[in-house]
């Protein structure tokens, strides 16, 4: 079985619950051909350990790493993913869309 | 997010009902918007729009730029009739991502044997279907073949607001069909949300094929815009 969203926001709050840090990262904004819709989840807890997407997984890989920092600071972020920007070109959408993914501690 | 945002959010949802969360992008403020709650919002009518539509996305109001979560209910497919095509149809819509019920009195059909892992109701429409409580976000399909099963079944959810209606047979058989609700009440209006024959027209012959042509119409009805919708 698919993860679906539900089940991924409740697994932050089963994490949290344990005393995990836990960090929710969500597509906000999308333009051109992105994979997933606005309103697509990831979350991640303080192991590292992710369930869902904000792509068709060509950034979740960088969505973690920030999302660790997050939970690290506090302070919430939101990232851009698209070919128009330089970093893109190493992690990019090959779909050629951009999205941004606000990513935010679950206090 | 607070931690009894977040609960909250899975607490609504667990029920059934829709949720939208509004957070400003700029300090990562939050609320939630329940539905009871929308009429008296003051973004009400964006709000309102989005649900309607599910869709989540930004807005700007007043120089502020907001995100609109919407959190819709897990789509639910009511299956009524346990048989052969249900045992395509129940496996196939669960990797869709909805929560499958199947119904029927009869217990040599309606078997956890049959049926691994599906809710099964062994009982008759009138006694299995009210608790369910079929809602917008249902999709309802009478499959048994038996109008003694399928007929009550189909005229309970013309009582409710389930986004897709289908049914098992020819056009034959749904002209029958047709007659009967009629005359049990059924208004015009009611027997033209029925989709029958069932499926969209891709040549299905196997029980699994039709499984699938079912599902694709369901995915239209969900997904396209209303005019045009299969």
């Amino acid at each position: 079985m698919l993860d679906r969203d539900e089940d991924i926001l409740k697994a932050a709050e089963d994490w949290r619950k344990a005393g995990h840090g836990v960090a929710l990262a969500t597509v906000v904004e999308t333009w051109g051909s992105a994979p997933r819709p606005a309103g697509s989840s990831l979350v991640v807890n303080d192991d590292g350990t992710f369930l869902g997407s904000v792509s068709g997984g060509c950034v979740e890989g960088a969505v973690v790493t920030e999302a660790l920092d997050v939970i690290a600071s506090g302070t919430p972020r939101m990232l851009e993913f698209g070919v128009a920007d330089d970093a893109a070109w190493k992690v990019g959408l090959s779909c050629g869309g951009t999205i941004r993914v606000f990513v935010e501690k679950v206090g | 997010m607070k931690l009894a945002t977040l609960a909250e959010i899975n607490r609504e949802r667990a029920a059934r009902r829709p949720v939208i969360v509004v957070t400003d992008i700029a300090n990562g403020e939050q609320r939630i918007v329940k539905a009871a709650d929308l009429a008296g919002d003051p973004l009400h009518a964006e709000l309102d729009r989005h649900l309607r539509m599910g869709k989540s996305g930004t807005v700007e109001i007043g120089g502020r730029k907001l995100f609109l979560n919407v959190y819709a209910p897990t789509a639910r497919l009511v299956i009524v009739g346990a048989v052969h095509i249900s045992q395509a149809l129940a496996p196939l819509a669960r990797s869709l991502g909805y929560d499958v019920t199947v119904v029927d009195p009869r217990t040599a059909f309606a078997s956890p044997e049959r049926f691994p892992d599906v809710p099964l109701i062994a009982e008759w429409p009138d006694v299995a279907l009210p608790p369910l409580d079929v809602d917008r976000y249902t999709a309802f399909v009478a499959l048994t073949h038996d109008p003694k099963i399928d007929d009550p079944a189909l005229l309970h959810a013309l009582g409710r607001d389930c986004f897709y209606i289908g049914a098992l047979g020819s056009p034959k058989t749904h002209e029958r069909r047709t007659e009967r609700l009629k005359a049990q009440g059924a208004s015009d209006a009611g027997i033209a949300r029925i989709h029958a024959p069932i499926g969209l027209e891709i040549g299905a012959i196997s029980p699994s094929e039709i499984a699938v042509a079912i599902m694709a119409e369901i995915t239209a009805q969900l997904r396209l815009p209303k005019a045009s919708a299969a």
